[in-house]
C-alpha cells in the first residue's frame, strides 16, 4: 500500500477511525461466503457523510479499492476484499434519524442493525417487513446494497420495495440525493431503484429513507407434514389460486427433514417429502379464516399431519423445523455453501427433483429448504474445503444448478446477491445485452472501477454447457 | 535463536483442533451475542468469529505472531455466549482454551509473570490448604481494620490478584453456626457436594446454607474430603496441564459411584465440571471416570427445583415484599444450558417481586480473573450492566457463582449512592434466609 495514501488518509480521519493491527486486517478479509479470504490494507470507520467523500475523494486520487462492509454476512462474497484495498465500515453511522409519522417513514444511517429497525418501529405500532435471517446482526446498508429478502418476501416484498429514498457518495465524491418521502415520484429514471442491489459497486450509501406500514395486529402459524413432494408444490399453489397471500410460506425437503429430525428429536418421520410453515398475519378475523383455508388445501392434497398453534409459544414450537435447517445441516459436514436459486413458484417441484438429480450426478450432498411461496430455494452444499477434488464437483454441481433454475425461467439469485462468487455466470441470467447495458452504468459511473472492483462483474464469464438432467 | 511466531504456529498447530475450526461457517450470528464486540463498537477482532478467523491463520501460518492477535485472544472473556448463538455448534470454549494453551506453548515468557503465574496457579489454585491459609490471613486483616490501610500498601500482592481486586467485597467472615430449618420427609437421594476453592474458603456460609437446604429437602448429602479447585481458573488461562491435574485429583476422591448426583453451587465450576470428560477424553487411566462424574453433574438450583422446592416455598407466606431480579452466571446458562430453574426458584417467593434483568444473559465482566487482566473492559460491561441493573433498581440482585456474586457487589458499590439498600447474594443464602425468616422451627 502506497505509504503517501496511508498518510493522507490518517490526517483525514485520525488513527481512532482505523484498523491497521494485522488482527483487525484479518478480522475484516471475509465474509460469510466459504472460500473466499483476502486482507484488505485498511479499515475505516468514516462518522459522517463529509467523512465519506474525503475518503472517497482520497481513493479515487490514489486508485484504492473501496469495499463498504456492513455486518460481513453475505453469501457471495460481496464484501470480501479480493483485490485489497480499502475497507469502510458504518459503526459510527449507526443512527436512527428520524421517524416521520405523517409520513411514515424512517430516514436511518447505514451502519443501523436491521433488528434494531424492527424493535424500534414496532415499538411505535409500525412495521418494517424485510427479514433476512440474519437481521439480528446484519445492517440496514447491507440489505439496501444487497436488495435482502427474507420470509416475509411473498408478501411484503423485499428491501427495495421499502427504500424510498437514498443519500450516495459518487465514486467522483459527488453527494447524489434521489429520492424521498414520496410515494410517488416519476421525475427521471429511477435512480434509487438502480443503486438498491448495486452491491457497493456505484457509490457508497450513506443515508436511507425506508417506508414503513402498520403494524399487523394478529398473527397466527401452522405447519403440514406431506409425504410427497408434488403434494407439498400443489398446496402452495393452490392456497394462491384461493387468493391468500400467506406472510410465510416455507418448505423443507426430505434431505433438510432428516438433518432436523437428528439435530432436535423433533418426531419428524424420516420419510416424510416435504414439510410445509404457512403463517398469515393482518386483522384478526382474516388471519383465522385464512389459516383455516391453507389448512383445508393442506388436507385436501393430502398432507398426512397438520398443526395450528393455539400460543406464541406453541408457534415457536411449530417454527423450530424451519428455524434450525440451516443449523442442522451445517452440522453434518465442515464446508457448507448456501445457494439462492429462484424459480417461478409453479416450478417449486420440478426444481427441488432437478436439485436432487444434481446431487447424484455429481455425488454431492445437497438439500434444499427455502421460501416456498416466492420460489427463492436454499439448495445447501455439505462439503469441506481441505477435499479440492470434491470442492470441484460442488462447482460443477452448482452450475449445473444456475442452469436448471434459468431453463425453468428463474434466476442465480433471489437475494444473496452476485458478489464475486456469482460473477462468473451473471451473463447467463443477463444475456449480451443485459450485461452490456450493465457495463455501460459501471463504467459511465465508476470509470476508474474502484467501488467493489470485481464483484458483479467478473474479469471472465463461464462458458454456458447445456448440461441435460435426468430426464 | 528460534523464531518466537515459528513457535507459535506450531504450537498452535498442535494444539488447535483444525476440525473445530473449520465448524464455523462465519455466519456471524455470534456477533451480537459478544459483549466485547458490543463493547468495541462492532470491532470484528474481538468477537468470536474474528477470532476463530485468527486462530485459524495463525495455525495455518497465514498471519504471523504479533502483539495484536494476542490482544484479540486476550479479551475474550470466556463467557461463551457465543456457543447457543451459533447456528453451526461450534464449540467456541474448547477452542479458546486450546487456544491459551497454544500460547502458553509458544511463548518465552518474562521470568516476573512466570513467577505470578506459578505461584497463583501451582499454588493457590491447585492446593485447597494454601488457599485456606491465604483466606484466613485476609480474614485476620480485614477483621483486624486494617483492610484500608493493606489496600495502599498493596499487601495483597501475594495473593491471587483475584482477590485482591475483589478485598473490597469479600463476604463477611462465616458464622460458627446455622439456625436450624425445618425438616421435610426423607427422599432415596444420595448427592456428592463438590464444595469448589473459593466457595469452601470465601463463601463457605453459602456452602453451609447449600448443604443444609438439600438436606431440609431431604437428601443426603456427602462432601468428599480432600478435593481440589475444579480447574477452571487454570484452563480457561491456558494452564490446560495443571487444570487436568486437578481433574484428576478430583475424580480420586469422587469415587462413590452409588451418589445420584454431583452437585455444586457455582455456575463456573459446573461448567468446567461437566466438561472433565471432554478434557481427559484421551486419558487411559481417567477417560471413564470422567465420563461418569460428568453424567452425574447437577447445578443447586436445578437440583433443588428436583427435589421440590419451589413447592415448599410456595407454602410460606412471608410479610416483608423485595424487589429481587436475578443475573445469569454465562457458564451456568450457555454451557450447562441452565436458566429457568433459579428463575423458577425466586418466583416462588411471595416475599419477593421478581423482575427480570434486561440483558441478564451477558457476562458482567466478572470472568474468572479477567478483571483483573482486562480491567478497562471489565468496567465497562459492567457499568453497561449497573445501567440495566439501576434501571429496574432492585433490592436484591441474585446470583449463582462466586465471581459474578463479587462482581455485581462491586458494581453496586460504585453506583450505590441513590441505591444504599441494594445488595447482591448468591441464590443458596437468599433462599435459606428466607425459609429461616418465615418459618418457625
Amino acid at each position: 500500500m502506497n505509504a503517501q495514501f496511508l498518510n493522507e488518509l490518517t490526517e483525514l480521519l485520525g488513527k481512532e477511525n482505523m484498523k491497521t493491527t494485522q488482527a483487525q486486517l484479518l478480522a475484516y478479509s471475509y465474509d460469510a461466503t466459504a472460500n473466499f479470504q483476502a486482507l484488505p490494507d485498511v479499515v475505516v470507520s468514516p462518522r459522517h457523510t463529509e467523512d465519506v467523500v474525503a475518503i472517497v475523494k482520497l481513493c479515487d486520487r490514489y486508485e484504492v479499492p473501496i469495499v463498504p462492509r456492513g455486518s460481513g454476512t453475505n453469501l457471495a462474497a460481496g464484501t470480501c476484499p479480493t483485490q485489497g484495498g480499502l475497507v469502510m465500515l458504518f459503526n459510527h453511522m449507526n443512527q436512527i434519524l428520524e421517524l416521520d409519522a405523517d409520513n411514515l417513514t424512517l430516514t436511518v444511517q447505514p451502519g443501523v442493525i436491521t433488528q434494531t429497525i424492527h424493535e424500534y418501529v414496532e415499538s411505535k405500532g409500525l412495521f418494517y417487513p424485510p427479514d433476512p435471517s440474519s437481521m439480528k446482526i446484519s445492517t440496514i446498508g447491507g440489505n439496501v446494497n444487497e436488495n435482502s429478502g427474507g420470509l416475509r418476501g411473498l408478501k411484503y416484498g423485499v428491501t427495495k420495495d421499502y427504500v424510498l429514498g437514498l443519500t450516495v457518495v459518487l465514486p467522483s465524491g459527488e453527494v447524489l440525493t434521489c429520492g424521498g418521502k414520496l410515494a410517488k415520484d416519476v421525475a427521471g429514471y429511477d435512480l434509487k431503484a438502480m443503486l438498491v442491489g448495486s452491491e457497493g459497486t456505484l457509490g457508497i450509501i450513506t443515508e436511507i429513507v425506508l417506508k414503513l406500514i402498520p403494524k399487523p395486529v394478529a398473527q397466527k402459524t401452522a405447519i403440514a407434514h406431506f409425504d410427497s413432494l408434488d403434494a407439498a408444490a400443489e398446496t402452495v399453489s393452490q392456497i394462491i389460486a384461493a387468493k391468500i397471500i400467506p406472510a410465510t410460506l416455507e418448505f423443507l425437503d426430505n434431505g433438510t427433514i432428516q438433518a432436523v429430525e437428528e439435530f432436535m428429536h423433533l418426531g419428524l418421520p424420516l420419510d416424510l417429502q416435504a414439510f410445509l410453515l404457512m403463517e398469515q398475519d393482518g386483522e384478526e378475523a382474516q388471519v383465522e379464516r385464512d389459516v383455516a383455508q391453507m389448512i383445508e388445501i393442506a388436507k385436501e392434497n393430502g398432507a398426512i399431519f397438520t398443526a395450528v398453534a393455539e400460543s406464541e409459544a406453541e408457534a415457536m414450537k411449530l417454527k423450530t423445523g424451519r428455524r434450525v435447517a440451516l443449523s442442522a445441516l451445517a452440522r453434518k459436514r465442515p464446508t457448507t455453501i448456501l445457494e439462492d436459486a429462484t424459480v417461478p413458484r409453479s416450478e417449486l417441484a420440478t426444481m427441488v427433483r432437478a436439485i436432487e438429480q444434481i446431487a447424484r450426478d455429481y455425488r454431492v450432498q445437497i438439500s434444499t429448504f427455502g421460501h416456498a411461496g416466492d420460489g427463492n430455494l436454499h439448495p445447501t452444499c455439505l462439503t469441506d474445503v481441505r477435499d479440492a477434488e470434491e470442492m470441484e464437483r460442488v462447482e460443477q454441481a452448482f452450475e449445473a444448478i444456475f442452469d436448471a433454475s434459468l431453463k425453468l425461467g428463474g434466476t442465480l439469485t433471489g437475494e444473496h446477491g452476485v458478489g464475486e462468487m456469482k460473477s462468473p455466470y451473471l451473463a447467463w441470467r443477463l444475456g449480451e445485452e443485459g450485461m452490456f447495458v450493465m457495463r455501460a452504468i459501471k463504467q459511465s459511473i465508476d470509470p476508474k472501477n474502484i467501488m467493489n472492483p470485481n464483484k458483479i462483474f467478473a474479469k471472465s464469464q463461464k462458458l454456458r454447457v447445456v448440461i441435460h438432467h435426468g430426464e | 535463536m528460534v523464531n518466537n511466531a515459528e513457535l507459535m504456529q506450531k504450537a498452535f498447530e498442535k494444539t488447535v483442533d483444525e476440525d473445530l475450526l473449520l465448524d464455523c461457517m462465519r455466519c456471524g450470528f455470534c456477533l451480537p451475542a459478544c459483549p466485547t464486540y458490543i463493547h468495541t463498537n462492532a470491532e470484528e477482532a474481538h468477537s468470536p468469529r474474528g477470532r476463530i478467523a485468527l486462530m485459524k491463520a495463525v495455525r495455518d501460518g497465514k498471519v504471523v505472531w504479533d502483539a495484536s492477535i494476542e490482544e484479540s485472544f486476550n479479551m475474550c472473556l470466556g463467557c461463551r455466549a457465543c456457543e447457543p448463538a451459533c447456528p453451526a455448534g461450534v464449540q467456541y470454549g474448547p477452542l479458546i482454551e486450546q487456544t491459551r494453551h497454544a500460547i502458553q506453548l509458544g511463548k518465552t515468557r518474562k521470568p516476573l509473570e512466570k513467577a505470578v503465574r506459578g505461584a497463583t496457579f501451582d499454588g493457590l489454585f491447585a492446593n485447597q490448604k494454601a488457599m485456606t491459609g491465604a483466606v484466613n490471613l485476609v480474614r485476620f486483616y480485614q477483621k483486624s481494620g486494617l483492610q484500608k490501610v493493606t489496600r495502599k500498601i498493596g499487601f495483597l500482592n501475594l495473593f491471587p490478584p483475584f482477590m485482591k481486586e475483589m478485598e473490597g467485597v469479600l463476604p463477611e467472615p462465616a458464622k460458627k453456626s446455622l439456625p436450624a430449618l425445618p425438616q421435610l420427609p426423607k427422599k432415596q437421594i444420595h448427592v456428592s457436594f463438590f464444595s469448589g476453592c473459593l466457595m469452601d474458603t470465601l463463601f463457605l456460609e453459602t456452602n453451609r446454607k447449600t448443604i443444609a437446604l438439600l438436606e431440609m429437602l431431604g437428601a443426603k448429602v456427602t462432601i468428599p474430603k480432600q478435593q481440589q479447585c475444579c480447574g477452571a481458573l487454570h484452563g480457561h488461562s491456558g494452564e490446560m496441564d495443571k487444570a487436568k491435574r486437578n481433574a484428576r485429583a478430583n475424580l480420586d476422591v469422587f469415587t462413590d459411584d452409588s451418589v445420584d448426583y454431583i452437585v455444586n453451587n457455582a455456575g463456573g465450576c459446573g461448567a468446567f465440571l461437566a466438561e472433565y470428560d471432554h478434557h481427559l477424553a484421551h486419558d487411559p487411566v481417567y477417560e471413564k471416570r470422567a465420563k461418569t462424574f460428568t453424567e452425574k453433574q447437577i447445578d443447586v438450583s436445578s437440583l433443588l427445583v428436583k427435589l421440590g422446592l419451589p413447592e415448599f416455598l410456595q407454602t410460606l407466606q412471608p410479610t416483608a415484599r423485595k424487589k429481587i431480579t436475578y443475573q445469569d452466571s454465562c457458564h451456568l446458562r450457555n454451557v450447562n444450558g441452565v436458566s429457568e430453574e433459579p428463575r423458577q426458584i425466586l418466583k416462588s417467593m411471595t416475599g419477593f417481586e421478581y423482575e427480570e434483568l434486561v440483558g441478564a444473559n451477558t457476562c458482567c465482566g466478572s470472568a474468572g480473573i479477567y478483571n483483573i487482566l482486562q480491567p478497562e473492559m471489565a468496567d465497562a460491561i459492567l457499568e453497561t450492566k449497573m445501567q440495566h441493573v439501576q434501571d429496574i433498581n432492585p433490592d436484591i440482585v441474585v446470583t449463582a457463582n462466586p465471581g459474578c456474586l463479587m462482581q455485581m457487589q462491586k458494581g453496586i458499590q460504585a453506583t450505590c449512592s441513590h441505591h444504599g439498600d441494594q445488595t447482591a447474594t448468591h441464590i443458596a443464602d437468599l433462599v435459606f434466609d428466607y425459609i429461616v425468616e418465615n418459618t418457625s422451627v
